[in-house]
């Protein structure tokens, strides 16, 4: 495909189709309108569904209710509209239901600064539904990666029934920048697995050859129940303590697993290192820019630039800190990703850089974290 | 078991499931459960092709019972989940079932926007005027004056006239009946799942665990007959004074009109726009 000038919300619209997105619920929010703008012009092109819901509870509602249905589906919002879709995104871990939620983050708490980037809704994406529940959560730090993680956000909600975050900022939403598409016959798309069996032999919630049950789409001959209660292997709610561990046993096992294939990063740790930058998102940007400053200036420095932040990836980040003297990690928050590298790493390790004021991080404000002794 | 398999409530119910069910002895829930199913099964649908979504509450368990695409949501959302649901799946018939609290309090926004957009689901809102799941605390249907656990000096709220709420809102059809009234319940109910477009029937119910004791109104029997001896049908009511109305539930169909389901409006945008993508 020819290389264009693109933006990064453009891209995640982009990435949405090429993974074989067919269904989008939103509702106005800045930084993130251009994805819908985009999609209620790009899906009736292609047989797809576009509605305007009146409110973000809504939208993430018939994006579930859309899955079910057997469409791949996902909203589009940022942080106050986040909030409000956290009920229902509990619903679909609870129920296993594909979807991907994307959150172009800007900076808060309540209306904060909507212009402004931010990544203060690490914690949230982790935790911001009521309960344990597990979850998978991909935050891009460029337009081209923009593109490939919300093919790979798909992939991954489809192949493990699970909702999908990807959490990107105002930067990466809004930059633009020269982009050359790969061919679509050259992605790698994952389609949810049919149910295989007589509707009389199918359980919604169990198979004994996968973790990761078929789920069969309403309307083709499988008729079972969902519900945000916990409930058996058939659907219907329990209270039975042998059934309700068995489903938290599933559905925590499931990506517990398969951390090796959700996981994703990218690292460039020369042997020697003594510091290392992990960072995510736009300030990796910042990041990859002060290390490239540092290692003119001859400093031993290393950078681990995470995809994947939720489950969390320990072992990268154990495995490259081992050898280093510091770990620096600059985020867009007060230190959210932070807590997850000290628990890996060791507080004494850790040097936070933050900034929640709406301002990016700059390479030079990481550089000074670098040198100082 | 050869009536087992004769009465035609079994070849709707999922009879392996959880029987008995949640609501308590007397319950209205469970006719308005008998009067959609003898509905559904004088329409002779295929129970593949249709959905029952749900909220939260005691009207929200009904869709465990049902042998049909059975979806039991968040509270108030049932509608939001439906209209994605009835997007992907415009041919599915897709009813909600749900109650006053559920889709007149929290989920009041969803339901004045289905409305609006006249999409082809049909909404049976089952009113017993009280939150009784969580106890008997006043809705957005309970009388002013009347007391519930959240409101023991009475309600100084005035309830929502919901048939008059979806009119104003868009509904298409839009009709009432009560549990009381069983027969003429599943007609109105048969009209609703017919009509093209965002259909609403309120089924008046009732409480006697939790508004019926507060309120001293007696058995479940004795609320039943309270709906026969205090509500009226449309045409009477046409000839009753307003003083003669008072209190009364007026039954019947109140509002029913043609306008573009919205599915179909969809399918004629996707049609465009594929149309212009052909030629481009």
């Amino acid at each position: 495909m020819a290389a264009r000038l693109m933006q990064g919300n453009e891209a995640c619209v982009e990435g949405a189709l090429a993974a074989g997105c067919r269904f989008f619920a939103g509702y106005p929010i800045t930084p993130s309108s251009e994805i819908a703008e985009l999609l209620s012009r790009r899906l009736p092109q292609v047989g797809g569904y576009f509605i305007q819901m009146e409110d973000e509870i809504a939208s993430i509602a018939a994006v579930i209710g859309a899955s079910v249905g057997g469409v791949k589906a996902m909203t589009a919002t940022s942080g106050p509209g986040f909030s409000l879709m956290q009920e229902n995104i509990g619903y679909a871990a609870m129920a296993e239901i594909p979807c991907v939620i994307v959150n172009v983050q800007r900076t808060g708490p309540s209306t904060g600064l909507p212009t402004k980037p931010a990544q203060g809704d690490v914690m949230q994406a982790r935790w911001g539904t009521h309960g344990d529940h597990p979850i998978i959560v991909l935050s891009p730090s460029s337009v081209m990666e923009t593109f490939l993680l919300t093919v790979r956000a798909f992939n991954l909600s489809e192949k493990y029934r699970s909702p999908v975050i990807l959490l990107m900022d105002e930067v990466v939403g809004h930059m633009r920048e020269r982009v050359e598409l790969p061919p679509p016959e050259s992605l790698e798309i994952t389609n949810r697995v049919a149910a295989h069996v007589p509707p009389e032999w199918y359980f919604p919630f169990e198979d004994p050859s996968t973790d990761v049950p078929p789920l069969a789409p309403f309307g083709e001959g499988y008729r079972y129940h969902i519900t945000g209660l916990f409930h058996d292997r058939a659907g219907f709610p329990t209270e039975r303590v042998d059934e309700i561990d068995a489903w938290i046993a599933r559905a925590f096992g499931r990506i517990e697993q398969h951390r090796q294939d959700i996981i994703s990063y990218e690292e460039d740790v020369p042997a020697g290192s003594r510091v290392l930058v992990v960072a995510y998102g736009a300030t990796a940007r910042s990041a990859r820019h002060a290390v490239k400053l540092a290692r003119a200036k001859r400093y031993k420095v290393g950078f681990l630039k995470l995809e994947t932040i939720w489950p969390f990836p320990e072992e990268a980040t154990e495995r490259l800190a081992r050898q280093c003297k510091r770990v620096i990690v600059p985020e867009m928050n007060l230190g959210q990703l932070a807590l997850e590298v000290e628990r890996v790493v060791g507080r004494q390790k850790v040097r936070r850089v933050n900034l929640a004021n709406g301002e990016m991080i700059t390479p030079q404000q990481i550089l000074a974290a670098i040198e100082e002794k | 078991m050869r009536r087992y398999e004769e009465n035609r409530m079994y070849r709707y119910l999922r009879r392996h499931k959880k029987f008995p069910n949640v609501w308590c002895p007397g319950c209205g829930i469970g006719i308005v459960m008998g009067a959609l199913i003898r509905a559904i099964d004088r329409l002779g649908w295929e129970k593949d092709d249709i959905a029952m979504v749900s909220g939260i509450g005691c009207s929200g368990r009904m869709p465990v019972y049902m042998d049909f695409n059975t979806m039991h949501t968040t509270h108030g959302r049932a509608l939001a989940f439906a209209t994605g649901l009835k997007m992907v799946k415009p041919k599915m018939h897709v009813i909600a079932i749900m109650g006053d609290g559920d889709v007149l309090a929290i989920g009041g926004n969803h339901f004045i926007h289905a409305a609006r957009r006249n999409i082809g689901i049909t909404s049976i809102v089952i009113n017993n005027s009280i939150y009784g799941m969580t106890g008997g605390q006043y809705s957005p249907t309970t009388p002013t004056g009347s007391l519930a656990t959240t409101a023991p000096y009475g309600n100084i709220d005035q309830p929502f006239p919901i048939c008059e709420l979806a009119i104003a809102a868009g509904a298409t059809f839009v009709a009432r009946g009560t549990v009381y009234h069983a027969v003429e319940l599943d007609r109105l109910i048969e009209k609703a799942l017919l009509h093209e477009g965002f259909s609403v029937v309120e089924a008046v119910s009732y409480c006697h665990t939790t508004f019926g004791r507060i309120n001293k109104l007696g058995t479940a029997v004795d609320m039943l007959r309270w709906q026969k001896e205090n509500s009226v049908t449309r045409e009477a009511a046409a000839k009753m004074t307003p003083e003669q109305l008072q209190g009364k539930i007026v039954r019947g169909i109140f509002h029913e009109r043609e306008f573009p389901e919205y599915t179909a409006a969809y399918a004629k945008i996707v049609e465009q726009a594929m149309a212009a993508q052909r030629k481009a």
